[in-house]
């Protein structure tokens, strides 16, 4: 089983169309799981239309709630609450009470309640599903709003995808990575065989560049980049590619702009199976031969 | 008046909007103040000639565990929800990447063993290009939590500033360090484009600043015309205002490309922005 995360730091940069159109191109010739892993904005499921055949619920982190007839109104858990989280009695009457978006389920609070008037609870945080697209089996997840713990959502979800493909023999898991450098990123890439860096030549997209790289690197990932939408700023994408020459980085290459890319995400289709002879398509294929070689050259 | 920029989907133009407000507004009135919290990847102060004037390390406080006075007796291990220290012997082991700083086990701690030292994960900075005041976070690589350089940056800059008008520039998504970047704003721009994922995600958006966290919220559609109609349709559904549409056009993308702000290419998108900062302003007094 190979593993490869398709990255970028900055959002927008094409990730998800990048990876429905990877495995488009790559179905033919390997079996593929999936892994949506921007369990934020899961947008995967969109350009691949795959039939939910099962779904789990996630559990979160704790929430704490005040029992108000135990309550004896000390503020002793206001005063210890790091997070703001514990509401004050207001004008109108109502008691002590718990914030609990801002709750971050330490349960400091818990201990700290000298009636113990306060409880906590794993609550649920979301869900993930298992799904059979056209071109594999795909693990994605719903978070619901304004929850933490999206890190071990991803990982979740991984893991489910992971144990699935080391059951199919010369696998590849393909996993569509969250934007940022944070906990959901770092849970996207672990693990992985080849971080995909997909980037745009722009000042934005290149200072997010250079972080990312660094993230992989710190936890020893290898990683390639291509150069999307690269007819934006063609003097910002030969300064990206002799950048990534310099630090010896594998480019890709380039994706132009291309107007079939939105049209295809309308129909629900990766960008390939909509138009196969478009400008992104002609080029996503070159991309994944060179990915292919450099996973199957063994350097990753 | 405090307005966040934010949107469930990245690349959206999140920065674009908070950077042309911010210009924008610097013409009205006094200065403004731009706060850049997307700390996982800061990008604001590219299109500005920012000199920095402040700036310090910031992070979590952690557990320091005084072995002179510990008896190993496992309690701070107990309560710890996140495995950050575990008591093995007559050893004590501090997971600092782990530690959400809550401070409960310098609490629970029946020997007072427990002090807390800050563990640096990023750093908050400020300055001013002349007409706009500008702070940011910086979230160090390698690091998984971007919540608390957010909320240092907002401790620190926020409630002393002075400035009329704050401009608080998010990261994407729609998890917790958008609900620390936008809980203290009394306005936020949702800024999305035309497209299946774009609404798709807006949606998500919606349901964290709307219906959870009830502050009031515009949209801003960036990108008109390269996709259909649905996301107009949608705000019209959910009756959210569309504050402006901005057209698909090649020489934003290119002049954006370039570090150029948006208002200093196009000065004919000024007067947009600054209709969209008078009706947040009438929203907001209401």
């Amino acid at each position: 089983m190979k593993q490869i995360v398709i990255l970028s730091g900055k959002g927008g940069t094409g990730k998800t169309s990048l990876t429905a159109a990877l495995a488009h191109e790559a179905a033919d010739l390997h079996r593929l799981v999936l892994a949506d892993a921007d369990v934020d904005a899961a947008n995967l499921e969109i350009l691949l239309n795959p039939a939910k055949l099962d779904e789990f619920p996630f559990t979160g982190g704790y929430k704490a709630s005040i029992d108000t007839d135990e309550c004896t109104g000390c503020g002793r858990c206001f005063d210890v609450c790091r997070f703001s989280a514990v509401v004050p009695p207001n004008s109108s009457g109502k008691g002590w009470g718990i914030n609990t978006i801002a709750c971050e389920g330490c349960n400091s609070c818990v201990h700290q309640c000298p009636p113990e008037a306060i409880t906590s609870a794993r609550t649920i945080a979301g869900a993930w599903f298992v799904s059979e697209s056209a071109y594999g089996a795909l693990y994605h997840a719903e978070m619901n709003a304004g929850e933490e713990n999206s890190g071990k959502l991803v990982t979740t979800v991984k893991n489910a995808a992971i144990n699935k493909s080391r059951e199919i023999p010369q696998s590849i898991l393909l996993v569509d990575g969250p934007p940022g450098i944070g906990c959901p990123v770092i849970a996207a890439c672990a693990g992985a065989d080849l971080a995909v860096i997909s980037t745009e030549p722009g000042v934005s997209a290149i200072h997010d560049l250079e972080r990312i790289l660094e993230t992989v690197r710190h936890f020893g990932i290898a990683p390639a980049v291509c150069v999307n939408r690269s007819d934006i700023n063609p003097g910002k994408t030969l300064e990206i590619e002799e950048f990534c020459e310099q630090k010896n980085i594998p480019v890709l290459g380039r994706i132009p702009y291309d107007p079939n890319v939105t049209r295809s995400m309308s129909r629900g289709l990766p960008v390939n199976a909509f138009d196969p002879s478009s400008p992104a398509s002609t080029a996503i294929s070159q991309i994944w031969r060179a990915i292919n070689s450099l996973i199957v050259r063994g350097d990753h | 008046m405090v307005i966040a920029v934010a949107s469930g989907k990245g690349g959206t133009g999140k920065t674009t909007v908070a950077v042309s407000l911010a210009v924008a507004a610097a013409d009205q009135s006094s200065k403004p103040l731009l706060l850049d919290c997307d700390v996982e990847e800061p990008n604001s102060g590219l299109f500005l000639d920012i000199e920095y004037s402040s700036g310090r390390d910031t992070g979590v406080l952690v557990p320091e565990v005084d072995l002179n006075k510990c008896t190993y007796c496992g309690r701070c291990a107990d309560v710890c929800v996140w495995n950050a220290i575990a008591v093995a012997g007559e050893k004590v082991l501090v997971f600092r990447d782990l530690c959400h700083g809550c401070g409960s086990c310098s609490l629970v701690c029946p020997e007072d063993a427990i002090s807390e030292i800050t563990h640096v994960t990023g750093r908050i900075e400020g300055g001013t290009d002349g007409s706009i005041d500008f702070a940011r976070g910086v979230l160090n690589v390698g690091q998984a939590m971007p919540v608390p350089v957010i909320t240092s940056l907002l401790d620190e800059y926020l409630p002393g500033s002075g400035n009329s008008t704050v401009i608080i520039d998010s990261s994407p998504g729609t998890s917790c360090p958008v609900v620390e970047a936008v809980s203290r704003s009394d306005y936020v721009i949702l800024v999305t484009e035309p497209t299946p994922f774009g609404l798709h995600d807006l949606m998500a958006a919606v349901d964290v600043v709307v219906n959870q966290l009830h502050i009031p919220a515009g949209v801003i559609i960036n990108r008109d015309g390269i996709g259909s109609n649905d996301v107009e349709k949608y705000c019209q559904t959910v009756n959210l205002p569309v504050l402006a549409k901005i057209p698909m056009d090649r020489r934003i993308a290119e002049m954006l490309s370039e570090g150029i702000p948006l208002l200093s290419g196009l000065p004919e998108y000024k007067s947009l922005f600054l209709e969209i900062l008078a009706f947040v302003r009438k929203e907001v007094k209401q």
